[in-house]
């Protein structure tokens, strides 16, 4: 069995939760624009979040490799908020480029199937535009929900991406998914399984742990 | 009954996309009264309550609330905007319980420790034994109750009320007037209503203004308008023989 299977679990965590958070914080914030206020272009930015919903992880690892390597965009920076290649910072930023249009486009789709009514008649007892947001937000917690778990499930499982900018790296960079691809290759598929049940048994707790946010929803 | 002047209207108009549904030269609304504004579909009614409230900014003109200016780009403060509330005609809760639905509006202010008030609007509108059940669950006269409990909570200054009895019962019509009339006869808020319902009006209001096509046609005084309407198009409205 993996000596270092403890080290490979809190690492996917650590990876994917970080990158959840992210993309949680840059696009909650970002659908809810697109969802709640009218402006020129909105159909427009609306469609490229549904098509970022589709794109491949290990065109994004790609993308996010050509940024990072020494010669690319961002690597010949040499600035410290910058991750650099292989490391669990590249595998972050991968992943919250994935995540994104996930929990952007699904909150988006949510609170723009609240009632606009509603948000009239919270503005009519006294809210402030931030008080009214965050009311439509919360009624759409269902939605927004799901939002993040389909962020949470399309990093968690992916592959493609960190083993680009990560490189399967023992001790370092080494994650369920990667670790399960190596196992898979070295023709040991019993370990490669029980990888692959750790992983389904984590994403499992941790969407139990996300639906309890939808509120009483389930039980009623 | 009726007190100095709290709203004062001049030249307003609403257009949207070009189209303009509101004209009024000019309206006062006077503190403690009740006005009723009555009229055909698409008169102008709700845009103009909708704008009595701050929630739209008129196209041209000018509302003096008090001495605060209300215009084209303007924003309200949210002090004063926090003395004037409305019930829409569709009770519009929150996924929430029906305490939680009540005390929203005061938790908006930063009031949280208001029990009692809550308590006594729900012995109010008869609904305290409901308190702790979701507020979507109940029928189309117990909703519209929570929503005008939510807004007695506030003890607002202004209460405006858009259709706040379609399609409900006649017992629960009768209760809501009650209660509306209770708001203006004991705590002296002034109501503005917006109805279809000619004899609602007769029922509630002091003073009833008739629009039609965005324009008041003709405010009088409830017994005046219904008695002795002066316009040709107001007589036929009363009476029931306007065809729109």
């Amino acid at each position: 069995m993996y000596s270092d299977l403890t080290e490979i679990v809190l690492l996917s965590l650590k990876v994917s939760g970080t990158a959840l958070l992210f993309s949680m914080l840059i696009g909650i914030p970002i659908g809810m624009l697109i969802g709640l206020k009218q402006f020129k272009g909105r159909k427009a930015v609306a469609a490229l979040l549904y098509t970022g919903m589709g794109f491949p992880p290990v065109v994004i690892g790609l993308f996010v490799y050509l940024l990072l390597s020494r010669s690319g965009p961002l690597g010949s920076l040499n600035l410290s908020f910058i991750p650099t290649l292989f490391t669990p910072g590249a595998m972050i930023l991968a992943q919250t480029i994935i995540a994104f249009p996930l929990v952007a486009g699904f909150t988006m789709a949510a609170v723009m199937g609240v009632d606009p009514h509603l948000r009239q008649q919270v503005m009519a007892l006294g809210a402030t535009r931030r008080q009214a947001a965050v009311t439509v937000l919360v009624e759409a917690r269902m939605g927004v929900v799901v939002a993040v778990i389909a962020g949470f499930g399309s990093i968690i499982s992916e592959v493609g991406a960190v083993m680009l900018v990560g490189g399967n790296i023992q001790g370092h960079t080494r994650v369920l998914t990667t670790a399960i691809v190596l196992e898979t290759r070295k023709g040991d598929f019993s370990l490669a399984l029980a990888l692959g049940a750790i992983l389904l048994g984590l994403a499992f707790i941790a969407n139990l742990a996300m639906m309890r946010m939808q509120g009483r929803s389930f039980d009623e | 009954m009726s007190g100095d002047i709290l709203y004062q209207i001049n030249d307003l108009t609403k257009e949207y996309g070009g189209r303009r549904v509101l004209e009024v030269e000019q309206l006062e609304i006077r503190r403690g009264e009740i006005l009723a504004l009555v009229g055909p579909s698409g008169s102008g009614k709700s845009t103009l309550l909708r704008l009595l409230n701050f929630l739209e900014s008129p196209s041209a003109g000018e509302i003096l609330y008090e001495k605060a200016r209300f215009a084209d780009g303007q924003e309200m403060p949210l002090e004063l905007r926090r003395r004037v509330t409305t019930v829409f005609q569709r009770p519009m809760l929150l996924e929430r319980s029906v305490w939680d639905n009540v005390s929203f509006g005061l938790r908006l202010r930063g009031q949280r420790d208001n029990r009692q008030q809550i308590q006594a609007v729900l012995d109010d509108v008869g609904l305290a034994h409901l308190k702790r059940q979701r507020a979507r669950t109940l029928s189309g006269g117990e909703a519209q109750r929570v929503v005008l409990a939510r807004a007695m909570a506030l003890k607002p200054e202004v209460l405006l009320l858009d259709e706040p009895t379609a399609n409900l019962d006649p017992y629960n019509v009768r209760l809501i007037e009650g209660i509306v009339r209770g708001l203006n006869q004991v705590q002296e808020t002034t109501l503005v209503l917006v109805t279809h319902n000619v004899f609602q009006a007769h029922r509630l209001a002091q003073r009833v203004a008739f629009l039609l096509e965005g324009k008041i046609i003709e405010i009088a005084k409830t017994q005046e308008f219904f008695d002795a309407p002066r316009d040709a198009r107001t007589r036929a409205f009363v009476n029931g023989d306007m065809v729109y």
